[in-house]
């Protein structure tokens, strides 16, 4: 069991608790301003653009390449970019921070 | 090669040049191929403008055959940012439970129509149906209006042996305006409703501006949707046991529809104008030239997908480009990804099995490359399950 914390672009804060999929879908499904998944997680819409708070950033695994160049192109990029849905729920991500980036 | 065979056309020219010249009458076309240039010339707005006279950035140009500026397709940012977030909202409705139902509601009715006649030409008796059915939730007015869009024939924008005939075009052109001036006259909540009423930059939109929306949701929606329908159907057909796998892992829908449409690209490619010259991929764009950002050779580039000429219906990473990329992404998406979900769950739950009994491939020329997009006709056999 993982605590997953979204914070919106006006500021909301919206907390999950969730065992499997990925922090897009867990967003979709609690429909969290901001993140659509619009390709349902293959890496092809950028429509689950995150922040990762600093301390859980080099937690998780890089991003792939695939990844990253999909982020450089998108609007609001920072250092602690990750498209959410290649972020899987796990142990490791319990107590995660994210603010959506659009 | 089978029937639902679709090569990658531009496979030679992509790996050795990277671009390809298109004589579009006398208005010449530099295809881009790769991947990576599509992306980053897509996202590029300010260099390469979709802003340009209407008509000119679509391939073959339109310039000839209309006016009206295609909102907000046709319209760079900052004026494209207010017109998009106008719409916006309107265009992700097919995420909301009851019109996905709507849509399961016309899949349903019409394969259960074909399924009792067994063999049917598949892009009249039933894409196009379905298109234009689907058309009407969207637009969100009564089903009855597909009727008149259905009896205009697949190729209302086109004829026969001309992809550009301005009398075809202004079949449509003129059916929108009189819609528009009726729903004036009464007031409703369809898409012309909504438009009319709608303010950009602090006044109302004018019927020019609500037109263009307009001419973009049903000319946009309607070749593209067909041939992911039909070309999906003819998969399947050679391919029963990915009906299975869809029927025994529901979930697979969602990357399945994902790889069909990149497998498809629909939309082989959309033009753009040159602002102010430019280099790409070793080809100087000279300002108020054309290039082209072309979807169908991206989405088969071997530097960004593994085995890119394969279906694979639980492809993992797949970004593929098929519905365009950046700030002019395609505004039907989330329409037409509803409708691919629910056209193959609501197949896969009443088909047993489908046999191709005769197809007309649908080939484009660009030049030196022929492309197959879809079918002229696909003759089929649809045996129900008990």
């Amino acid at each position: 069991m993982a605590k997953i914390t979204y914070i919106t672009k006006s500021g909301e804060t919206f907390e999950y608790e969730a065992t499997s999929g990925n922090l897009m879908e867990l967003a979709v499904k609690n429909k969290v301003p901001g993140i659509d998944g619009d390709c349902g997680g293959v890496c092809s819409c950028a429509t689950c653009h995150v922040h990762v708070a600093p301390e859980f950033y080099g937690k998780l695994d890089a991003p792939s390449e695939i990844e990253s160049d999909m982020l450089e192109f998108d609007d609001n990029v920072s250092e602690y970019s990750r498209l959410c849905c290649q972020i899987p729920v796990s142990d490791l991500v319990d107590g995660i921070k994210v603010e959506v980036a659009n | 090669m089978g029937i639902s065979d679709f090569p990658d056309a531009f496979k030679g020219t992509r790996e050795t040049k990277g671009v390809c010249p298109f004589n579009d009458q006398n208005d010449p076309v530099a295809m881009l191929l790769r991947f990576k240039d599509v992306r980053k010339a897509a996202h590029d707005y300010k260099s390469f403008i979709s802003g340009a006279k209407p008509g000119r950035i679509v391939v073959p140009s339109e310039v000839n055959i209309r006016e009206t500026r295609q909102i907000p397709f046709e319209v760079d940012p900052p004026e494209h940012t207010e017109y998009r977030a106008l719409v916006e909202d309107w265009f992700k409705r097919p995420l909301q439970p009851e019109y996905e139902a709507g849509l399961e509601r016309i899949v349903e009715s019409e394969l259960e129509r074909v399924l009792r006649k067994g063999s049917i030409e598949v892009i009249s008796e039933l894409s196009l149906p379905i298109q234009s059915k689907a058309l009407t939730l969207l637009l969100n007015i009564p089903m009855e209006e597909a009727k008149t869009w259905i009896s205009w024939g697949v190729h209302v924008f086109r004829s026969e042996d001309s992809d550009l005939d301005g009398e075809k075009a202004a079949i449509l052109y003129d059916y929108i305006d009189a819609e528009i001036d009726k729903v004036i006259e009464n007031p409703d909540d369809s898409l012309y409703g909504v438009l009319l009423n709608s303010e950009y930059q602090g006044r109302k939109m004018t019927k020019e501006e609500v037109k263009g929306v307009l001419i973009l949701t049903f000319a946009g929606g309607r070749d593209t949707v067909i041939n992911y329908l039909t070309n999906t159907l003819a998969y399947l057909a050679e391919h029963p046991e990915a009906l299975r796998q869809l029927e025994d892992n529901p979930e697979l829908v969602n990357t399945a529809i994902e790889e069909l449409v990149r497998y498809f690209s629909p939309l082989t490619h959309m033009g753009r104008v040159v602002a102010k010259e430019k280099e790409v991929c070793g080809h100087t764009a000279k300002e108020d030239t054309r290039i082209s950002l072309c979807w169908a050779s991206a989405n088969r580039d071997e530097g960004v997908f593994e085995n890119p000429n394969e279906v694979v219906l639980d492809r993992k990473m797949n970004p593929h480009i098929a519905f365009g990329f950046g700030t002019h992404k395609c505004l039907g998406a989330t329409h037409a990804r509803q409708l691919m979900k629910v056209f193959l769950r609501v197949l896969t739950k009443k088909v047993e099995s489908i046999e191709i009994i005769d197809a007309q491939e649908n080939i484009e020329d660009w030049g030196a490359h022929q492309r197959k997009v879809g079918f002229d006709s696909l003759q089929i056999e649809l045996n129900p399950k008990k």
